[in-house]
């Protein structure tokens, strides 16, 4: 991949400036409406962007940015390659399908005076998170892991309860824990390579790679970006962080954040440390398996017994990271492409699942499962979408769950790790138990009776949630894109092309 | 075997694990919010120190372009932890208005008490 592919691609650092620009515009506006208005253009505009950056990485198999004109290692260097590019439009899609949302959601939730910083907030997140994904310097990585992680610890203590206060802050610490550890993991990378820059870390680290400092900084990156990622048991952060954020921060984190935080680790374990076999030398292997199977058994045994709704779907989230996990853990090319495209097919499912939540808040202010009682006739429509989503977080065929478990399976198989298999399903089943929960109490109990009609639902709250739950059918039925897309990813990363 | 160059010639790094293991410690074992947040402080200047030693060389000048300076110090770690002290400050300041909103709020900022009113306010719901 040399010269005129190569040439520099300015819609990369659009990707980041257009959000980054538009959250001092907001301030200034200072209007609800106003500065809706223009998170909802920025947010389509940047998923335009995003699909243009997917299709032509798809053909030239990546892109770069030059800031300032420096060359690399010199300057920051902004780089997409497959796995990235599918990322960004990860995070842009669900930005974009969330601002609609947003509006009646966020004047339900949110004191009309503070929307306008509330929308400042999400395209700082916004930024941050596309930022993350494109730059190819590990230090500028830690400056948009902060501008994410500030502006999120800031969405969260928007939620209306006071213990949003408190989760937002304990949030804080864990966050800024994690990003301290990954700076320390970058100094002592810099110290024994001298430098930053990505790409350049991948062919000098394998002379250094038997130093104890070298082992050191892996280790620090790999526990710091684990806190961020949510990887049991450094998850503690995240329940709180969701059930008590308001119902649109609560999508828009779950289907990205966490997403975001497992491209860091892949970065880390497959390019960074690409030509070092860390999974040979270090005991990366049997420490990931672990931990991703406490988080899919303990995380969804959690689930089972929550009784807030938001705080089983957190749950449910923690479990769900263990499988994406799982599929890296196996550093094979099936099992990447399983953690790569559940990434995709969990943002789908959590997002209609946390936006379907969010509109029964909106329509009754319910938040347990009891108050559910009959909901399933009450709001149809609405918890249609959720059944949907319920059955892609279990994997029942048809859906976008059921792809992806498909693909791991395959994945432990091939890796002659069949136990690993059945451990896969046997967990599904627990996912059956919490999904079945909320099926029961909507759909086979009676309304109490006197409780009053739900508010009538807007339009712009239901449709994103059906666009969700309809893309998870659609990816569920046609998984040749994804999975392809997923494919190429996982090689690229595994160093082949 | 320790010996007295490990000692004193690392002295700034020894410095960097007892200030970050301290800082960690706070953050973890005290359950005053405000405290918490100084062990926060605390930990980030370790990293602030080490970034700072890692580039300094001895008797190493500033990068300017001079006949005289034939050893430089690399520049390029304190510029970082430039970023890395705002970023630090942004935590702070961010963390302490978290602070006096959870004080106004439950009217207490140790964590076993919060902890206790969260829990009533659980049995309810």
């Amino acid at each position: 991949m040399t010269g005129a592919l190569m040439s520099s691609d300015p819609w990369l650092l659009l990707l980041v400036v257009v959000p980054l620009m538009a959250a001092p515009v907001c301030v200034l506006v200072r209007n609800a409406t106003a500065s809706w208005t223009i998170a909802l253009a920025v947010s389509w505009t940047v998923f335009a962007i995003a699909l243009k950056l997917l299709f032509q990485v798809m053909v030239q198999g990546e892109a770069l940015y030059r800031i300032g004109g420096w060359d690399a290692p010199w300057g920051i260097e902004y780089r997409l390659d497959s796995v990235g590019s599918l990322v960004v439009v990860i995070v842009a899609a669900i930005g974009a399908v969330v601002l609609p949302y947003a509006k009646r959601s966020v004047e339900h939730e949110i004191p009309e005076e503070r929307i306008y910083l509330f929308y400042t907030m999400l395209m700082l997140c916004l930024s941050g998170l596309l930022g993350i994904t494109v730059t190819g310097d590990a230090f500028n990585l830690f400056v948009f892991l902060e501008i994410s992680s500030l502006s999120s610890y800031v969405l969260i203590s928007l939620g209306r309860d006071r213990r949003a206060l408190t989760a937002a802050y304990r949030y804080l610490i864990m966050g800024t824990l994690g990003a301290t550890f990954y700076i320390i993991g970058v100094g002592l990378m810099y110290q024994m390579t001298g430098t930053l820059n990505i790409a350049d870390l991948t062919t000098i680290l394998p002379a250094v790679a038997d130093t104890r400092t070298v082992l050191a900084a892996l280790a620090f990156l790999t526990v710091g970006i684990s806190l961020k990622l949510a990887l049991f048991p450094l998850h503690l952060w995240l329940p709180s962080a969701y059930t008590f954020a308001p119902s649109t921060v609560t999508v828009f984190l779950a289907a990205t954040a966490t997403k975001v935080s497992l491209y860091v680790l892949l970065r880390l374990f497959f390019t960074m440390f690409g030509e070092v076999d860390i999974f040979a030398t270090f005991p990366v292997q049997p420490v990931l398996i672990a931990m991703a199977l406490a988080a899919m058994f303990l995380a969804s045994l959690s689930a089972i017994w929550q009784q807030n709704i938001k705080r089983m779907l957190a749950y449910s989230s923690v479990a769900q990271i263990g499988y994406m996990v799982l599929g890296v853990a196996l550093a094979t090319e099936a099992g990447l492409a399983g953690g790569i495209v559940h990434m995709f097919n969990h943002a789908l499912i959590k997002g209609s699942a946390f936006m379907a939540v969010g509109a029964i808040i909106f329509a009754t202010g319910a938040v347990t499962i009891k108050d559910l009682e009959g909901i399933g006739k009450r709001m149809p429509l609405l918890m249609g979408a959720f059944i949907i989503s319920g059955l892609g977080l279990i994997g029942v065929p048809l859906t976008v769950g059921f792809v992806s478990k498909w693909q791991l399976v395959t994945a432990t198989l091939e890796a002659d790790m069949w136990p690993l298999a059945a451990l896969i399903l046997l967990s599904s089943l627990l996912a059956v138990i919490y999904v079945w929960r909320i099926f029961e109490v909507a759909y086979l109990r009676q309304p109490a009776a006197g409780l009053p009609v739900p508010k009538e639902l807007p339009m712009s709250m239901l449709v994103p949630t059906w666009i969700l739950a309809l893309a998870s059918v659609y990816f569920g039925t046609n998984a040749t894109f994804t999975l392809n897309l997923a494919h190429a990813a996982a090689r690229q990363l595994m160093g082949g092309l | 075997m320790l010996n007295i160059d490990d000692i004193v010639g690392l002295l700034n790094y020894w410095v960097v694990v007892v200030l970050m293991m301290a800082g960690f410690y706070v953050v973890i074992a005290q359950h005053n919010l405000m405290k918490k947040v100084v062990g926060l402080n605390i930990f980030q200047v370790a990293v602030f120190v080490f970034y700072i030693t890692m580039g300094k060389i001895d008797s190493g000048s500033a990068p300017i372009l001079d006949d005289t300076i034939q050893v430089y110090s690399n520049p390029l770690p304190h510029v970082l932890i430039l970023t890395a002290i705002v970023v630090g400050v942004a935590t702070t300041a961010l963390a302490l208005a978290f602070v006096v909103r959870i004080q106004r709020a439950f009217g207490t900022i140790e964590e076993d008490e919060i902890f206790a009113i969260e829990h009533e306010e659980e049995d309810l719901a």
